[in-house]
């Protein structure tokens, strides 16, 4: 692991990026606490006014201040990103790594599914399920959480393909190795063996593909709030500013530019850091 | 090799069933019902409703739609718009030559950039070219192309008034001057969406170049003395593009999905456009079709690719 942190620490761009999510991420989580001005007050009077000492990145067309909007919606858009990977993640390894382990049969039909889901197509079926399932979820699960719980749940549901791939890959190399097959002498359960021999082993690709999956995730996510059909209004997503200013685009164009280039800074930085951790897992580019 | 073929166009069609299942289960599971509109209109009583739902058939089992959708759609026929009572085949018909217009001559540009500029900065690695190269390549593939088709139409549209903002699709070429505007009105949408896949392609190719330039052969060829362009053509370029010729197959259905949303942006009447204006709509059977339509290229394109690299590789076993 060492070894790895001192290979990504020569790669200066990933340094930077790595700095820069991390002043992202700290706004996101102090910056609503300092900057006292609310996302959510509707004010015509200061309507799509450019940016000021007042309102830094300047109001929109309902006079909302568009900087706490921009840090209250990124955490979402945030949130909605690593989540939605952390469910690919835990489908993906669970998937890859029963069929790598056990193979023969399972194998075949759980790589069968694997095809079929990389078949289908993903922003189409993504806006589709959306749709059709917000209002019955909105039910359940109220407004905002319903529609977060159903992003997440869709966005992971359509990504855990490559990973499975990954693992199962990782999975069938590293079990011909000869310390596996000593530890499975020494009578390791198969419990064991995956989760303390061959998982940590197989799982550097997985982690990078993690990363530069966060950084998908988020544009995806911004993409469906950018075709109308992400999160309701009062929820800023990244993605629901941009819908609401293409309208504006002649009038205020910093309805656009602000929220675009945070997202753009973040996914850029997470790419950077993506890179920069292959080349340090990877010891073929050395 | 017409084996393997037989075999892998057999290994489509289950997959192909299987895709328009899943489909046909999302739309037929859905809670909102298609004739929405039609229950909250207070003029229509409950049995003239029936009576539409059954004309529509929606009043049949599911799996029963679903083999009678089958059927008829593989006699060409998609069924009828629920909203514009118009044949679905008829309406994608339509919209086919704007779509396929955008993203063909999209897809040209991004080749036709990403090849050079990927090649070249592998074979130069860690010059100025590699790194001007693959800085602004990761830029403009972290970039959504829904912000950069804001950012580019405020820059030439509002700003400079150069090129328009909006596609306009019942433009005819008839001379010079109608081919001009034609052209202008393409450089937006097909510059975004052609960049940001030749930002993908360039990243792709030049892993492929330096992949094989640290291989020995390559390091014999130049032991037997050969030119660099001759090491570069004849042996490197070889090896390192058969990957890449498979990803740009495989790269076709997911231009046309990323075209949706350049579609959206520069509005352009394609069937993306289609796509979208149909989900708001609930327009069932147009939704199905063109998702449909999307899931076989993705599987065409597929199989375009395995037969490719097989005929390229000669190491590829079949």
């Amino acid at each position: 692991m060492g070894d790895v942190w001192r290979q990504f620490r020569r790669d200066k761009m990933a340094v930077v990026g790595m700095g820069v999510l991390a002043i992202i991420i700290l706004s996101l989580l102090v910056g609503p606490l300092v900057y006292g001005v609310p996302g959510d007050e509707i004010d015509f009077t200061q309507a799509s006014l450019g940016p000021s000492w007042q309102h830094w990145f300047g109001t929109n067309d309902l006079g909302q201040d568009q900087l706490a909007r921009v840090l209250w919606g990124g955490r979402i858009s945030l949130a909605v990103g690593v989540s939605a990977i952390a469910l690919a993640i835990f489908l993906g390894v669970g998937i890859g790594a029963v069929a790598g382990f056990c193979g023969g049969v399972i194998d075949t039909i759980l790589m069968r599914i694997t095809d079929l889901c990389l078949a289908l197509p993903q922003l189409p079926l993504l806006l589709l399920v959306v749709y059709l399932f917000r209002d019955a979820i909105k039910a359940v699960a109220g407004p905002e959480w319903g529609i977060f719980y159903l992003v997440i749940f869709v966005i992971g549901g359509l990504n855990w393909m490559p990973v499975a791939r990954l693992v199962r890959a990782g999975f069938l190399t590293v079990r011909q190795m000869d310390y596996v097959a000593a530890a499975r002498s020494l009578g390791a359960s198969p419990m064991r063996l995956i989760w303390v021999h061959i998982l940590p082993n197989a799982i550097g690709p997985v982690i990078v593909a993690a990363t530069l999956g966060v950084g998908n995730a988020i544009i995806t996510e911004s993409t469906l709030s950018f075709l109308g059909l992400g999160f309701p209004p009062d929820v800023p997503t990244w993605g629901r500013m941009l819908y609401e200013a293409k309208d504006y685009l002649d009038s205020a164009p910093h309805m656009a530019i602000f929220p675009g280039t945070v997202i753009f800074l973040t996914v850029l930085s997470i790419n950077y850091i993506g890179d920069g951790l292959r080349d340090a897992i990877d010891p073929k580019t050395r | 090799m017409n084996r393997y073929l037989i075999k892998r166009l057999l290994i489509s069609i289950p997959t192909l069933i299987a895709i328009s299942a899943v489909i046909f289960t999302v739309l037929a599971l859905a809670p909102g019902d298609p004739l929405g509109e039609f229950a909250t209109n207070p003029s229509l009583t409950a049995e003239v409703r029936e009576n539409i739902r059954k004309s529509l058939g929606l009043d049949l089992p599911i799996y029963i739609r679903y083999f009678k959708w089958v059927g008829a759609f593989l006699q060409g026929d998609m069924g009828y718009s629920f909203n514009s009572r118009s044949p679905v085949s008829e309406l994608i018909i339509q919209r086919l030559p704007a779509t396929l217009f955008v993203v063909g001559s999209a897809y040209i540009v991004g080749v036709l950039v990403a090849f050079p500029l990927g090649i070249v900065s592998a074979i130069k690695r860690y010059s100025i070219i590699d790194q001007i190269t693959t800085t602004l390549g990761l830029i403009w593939f972290s970039l959504p192309t829904f912000f950069t088709g804001l950012l580019v139409i405020l820059l030439f549209s509002v700003q400079l008034k150069w090129l328009p903002s909006m596609y306009d699709s019942t433009l005819e070429v008839r001379d010079w001057a109608s081919f001009g505007a034609m052209v202008k009105q393409c450089i937006l949408p097909v510059g975004v969406l052609g960049l940001y896949q030749a930002a993908r392609l360039m990243r792709f190719i030049r892993a492929s170049v330096l992949e094989q330039l640290n291989q020995e052969y390559v390091r014999t060829a130049y032991a037997k003395g050969l030119s660099g362009m001759r090491v570069i053509f004849r042996h490197v370029l070889r090896n390192a593009l058969i990957p890449v010729v498979t990803l740009v197959a495989l790269d076709v259905p997911g231009v046309f999905t990323g075209a949706l949303v350049t579609e959206q942006v520069f509005r352009v009447p394609g069937i993306g456009a289609l796509l979208i204006d149909s989900i708001y709509r609930s327009d069932t059977p147009v939704v199905m079709g063109i998702t449909f339509i999307y899931a076989i290229l993705i599987v065409l394109f597929n199989l375009v690719a395995d037969i490719l690299y097989s005929l390229l590789d000669p190491r590829v076993e079949y």
